[in-house]
């Protein structure tokens, strides 16, 4: 049998493993109605008890998102999206807000523990009263559903002046912080998916490290849906003041649901002077089954800012779940000899669809940015690179290298790379670099004499070819991550 | 004991073996030498199980097992090793990792105890040694950007650590010049025991001074067509293959 039609019947015998984490946790919600209008925007910002300014603002972005039209640009297929036709608010009912994690309801921690946070974090979550000596890696700002319910190890930061909160509550404890920086990044009429978020974002994640100060611990958010019909809109506002340092994770998993999910976050980031902001991302939502039916739809607008010299922003991200991925974490590299980077690993399967990359705007002077993107295939998924390099005028000696590899696995899958390079500079330095590869019979025997199983071997070979961008996640999430791809292409050969 | 019977199989539609008898106890080294494209690769593949390999007629006992039965995978488990003729590039893998990943899958389908990393690294030390491999081999990718010879030390020491119980070396003489040569028998005859079978497959009888053979099988037109004691190696490095109807030296 000649190998081509063998990969192929391999594919085609493939069987999907269940999506370990298709559960729902039973916790009474408040919802409001179905719907998207000018008083669901007042019922949201009522509910958070907002100053008349930020209602102003989501009425604004209400306002420009009516007048907009969603994308079709990106190389994604889907049915039309009925925004009339989602929940926009959902809460957990508590009587008051926990003080402690154990005040948190005991469904939503056995629900962290259904989705393998990992056992450090889960120490840490149940260890708040006991273990004040130890010093955690990782401090957990819980996002379920809509609202931030649990957030661990706020006090040892704040004696560091770090504010780590939900963004609902920086409303109240620094309005002028989030006044001055939300939406400075992506203004409430940057995109379609930005802009609705501006107007109906329920929760997320505020991050504030002062100047000069280096955070300890790695902060975390573990996002999750949770609501039949609820559209997510999370966003989030991470400020690194002069000469700080922040690494902050994002870890997300959805339980299984047959309608499809529209999850539109948003994430500004700013870095002034010689402050570094580390983003990474592991994502892991619901893609659908080997159909493509259900699954999360993800479109979500990631950018950064380096606002001051010196600065640098550097996005990881493994992409395996959703069933279509829309996201370009950028970077806007201000200050002179600011950095960006964007490290990502995406794995698409089954019917999965990514249209993902990222864009580095060069503005000062010696700002360089690295893009390495791994992308594999398998089964009948569709994905693209979709990248921009654009070099302004006074970018002097600006700088870029992009690596972006694709790793196919069968022949029914495909991989398209799509860069876009501006150069308004004649100094400026722009490389890229593309290859593409197929896992081959011969490396998949290779390691079957060796003793590995098909899919450990897949796994391995996977694995190595995104070890890059792997290395550049924390620690405790490059073991998940590493873990994420193999479960994420179980079945897809053999 | 392995015992291959009237073995028969074809490649798309060809049949490349056609009644291979042969068997081997424990303890010994057969080699088998034979000209290119005579089967000798195919042999060892489907001794191996890769798949794409119809087996058409016969039958090979393994230790009281049907071979042909197994995944590739349990048959390294139950101790098959094959050192390939062209090892495989796999990027980004290191070689330990890759190691360690082959030793522990074996030892948990087998019910064994897996190793940690501390155990692992006692294993290979010495026998990374022995081979003249250093640290940095074994922090690269596996074979990438690895000379022939590299190659050919790297299988040798997956087979030394994988301690299998029938290991079959195909051509991995080829691309040697004869100091790697020297370190690769070594290396194998090191592994020589009296519970260990092997099959040593080369084109030239060159490997045979260094690993020498109880006993030599010529392979042409997918039979073998003579068996003989280590002096058969040296008779057809001096008359070639020409007996077996092949225009081609040993
Ligand atoms: N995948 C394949 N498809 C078709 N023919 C093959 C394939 N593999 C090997 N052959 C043929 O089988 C014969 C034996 O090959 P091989 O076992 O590699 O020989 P050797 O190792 O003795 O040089 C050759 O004629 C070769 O062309
Ligand atoms: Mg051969």
């Amino acid at each position: 049998m000649a190998a081509s039609t063998e990969t192929a019947d391999q594919v085609r015998a493939f069987t999907e493993k269940e999506y370990e984490y298709g559960f729902t946790t039973d916790i009474e919600s408040e919802v409001a109605p179905k719907g998207l209008n000018e008083d669901i925007i007042r019922f949201i910002s009522a509910k958070k008890e907002e100053p008349e300014w930020l209602l102003e603002w989501r009425l604004r972005a209400f306002q420009a998102w009516k007048a907009m039209e969603e994308p079709h640009w990106p190389a994604l297929t889907y049915g039309p999206i009925d925004y009339q036709d989602a929940h926009y608010y959902a809460a957990p009912k508590m009587k008051a807000k926990p003080k402690s994690l154990d005040e948190v309801d005991p469904e939503l921690l056995k629900t962290y523990a259904k989705l393998g946070i990992p056992l450090k974090e889960q120490a840490i979550l149940a260890g708040v009263e006991g273990t004040e000596g130890q010093s955690p890696a990782v401090a957990v700002d819980a996002v379920f559903d809509s609202v931030s319910v649990a957030t661990t190890y706020k006090a040892k930061l704040e004696e560091m002046g770090i504010i780590f909160c939900a963004i609902s509550e920086a409303v109240h404890k620094c309005p002028e912080l989030v006044r001055k920086y939300l939406g400075s990044v992506v203004p409430y009429t940057d995109n379609f998916f930005a802009t609705l978020n501006s107007a109906v974002f329920t929760d997320g994640s505020f991050v504030y490290i002062p100047k000069g100060v280096r955070c300890p611990m790695e902060l975390s958010t573990y996002f999750r849906i949770n609501q039949a019909n609820t559209g997510q809109f999370e966003r989030t506002l991470i400020i690194a003041d002069e000469g700080s340092y922040v690494s902050y994770l994002e870890g997300c998993t959805a339980p299984k649901r047959d309608e499809n999910q529209l999850h539109a976050a948003v994430v500004e980031l700013v870095a002034l002077d010689n402050a570094t902001i580390k983003y990474s991302t592991v994502q892991n939502w619901y893609p659908g089954d080997e159909n493509g039916v259900g699954g999360i739809y993800n479109f979500v607008t990631k950018r950064g800012a380096c606002r001051g010299v010196n600065s640098k922003i550097s996005w990881t991200q493994v992409e395996t779940g959703s069933a279509i991925t829309w996201k370009y974490p950028s970077c806007i590299l201000q200050g002179d000899n600011s950095v960006g980077e964007f490290y990502s690993v995406a794995i698409t399967n089954n019917r999965q669809q990514a249209d993902t990359g990222t864009k580095m705007i060069h503005i000062g002077r010696n700002t360089r940015s690295t893009i390495v993107s791994k992308g594999i295939s398998a089964g009948k998924a569709q994905q693209t690179y979709r990248g921009l390099v654009k070099i302004l005028p006074k970018a002097e000696g600006a700088r870029n290298h992009t690596q972006c590899d694709s790793l196919l696995i069968g022949d029914q899958c495909g991989a398209h790379t799509v860069p876009y390079i501006e150069s308004r500079n004649r100094s400026a330095r722009i490389e890229h670099e593309a290859t593409t590869a197929k896992i081959s019979e011969d490396q998949l025997f290779y390691c079957r004499q060796r003793g590995l199983a098909e899919e450990d071997a897949v796994s391995l070979i996977v694995n190595g070819f995104c070890k890059e961008v792997l290395k550049e996640l924390p620690m405790e999430f490059a073991v998940e991550a590493q873990k994420l791809v193999g479960i994420s292409l179980e079945g897809s050969v053999g | 004991m392995i015992e291959i019977k009237n073995l028969h199989a074809t490649v798309d539609g060809k049949e490349i073996l056609k009644g291979i008898d042969l068997t081997i106890r424990p303890g010994e080294v057969h080699a088998i030498m034979g000209p290119n494209g005579s089967g000798k690769s195919t042999l060892s593949y489907v001794l191996a199980g890769r798949e794409g390999y119809e087996i058409t007629k016969g039958s090979v006992n393994y230790f009281g097992q049907d071979l042909l039965a197994l995944e590739p995978e349990e048959r390294a488990a139950e101790g098959l090793f094959l050192a390939f003729q062209y090892p495989v590039e796999i990027p980004g893998v290191a070689n330990t990792t890759f190691l360690k990943s082959a030793i522990n899958a074996m030892r948990k389908r087998r019910g064994e105890s897996e190793l940690d990393a501390m155990q692992f690294l006692k294993h290979i030390r010495a026998k990374t040694k022995q081979l003249g491999m250093t640290d940095e081999m074994l922090k690269r990718a596996v074979n990438v950007g690895f000379s022939g010879g590299e190659k050919k030390r790297n299988e040798t020491l997956q087979m030394a650590v994988l301690e299998p119980k029938f290991a079959i070396l195909d051509e991995t003489d080829s691309g040697l010049d004869i100091d790697a040569l020297k370190i690769v028998a070594d290396g194998v005859n090191a592994l020589r025991s009296p519970e260990r079978s092997m099959l040593v497959i080369t084109h030239y009888q060159r490997l045979l001074d260094y690993i020498v053979p109880d006993y030599v099988h010529v392979l042409a037109h997918g039979r073998i067509q003579r068996s003989g004691g280590k002096e058969l190696a040296l008779e057809l490095e001096k008359n070639g293959y020409k007996e077996f109807g092949v225009d081609e030296a040993a």
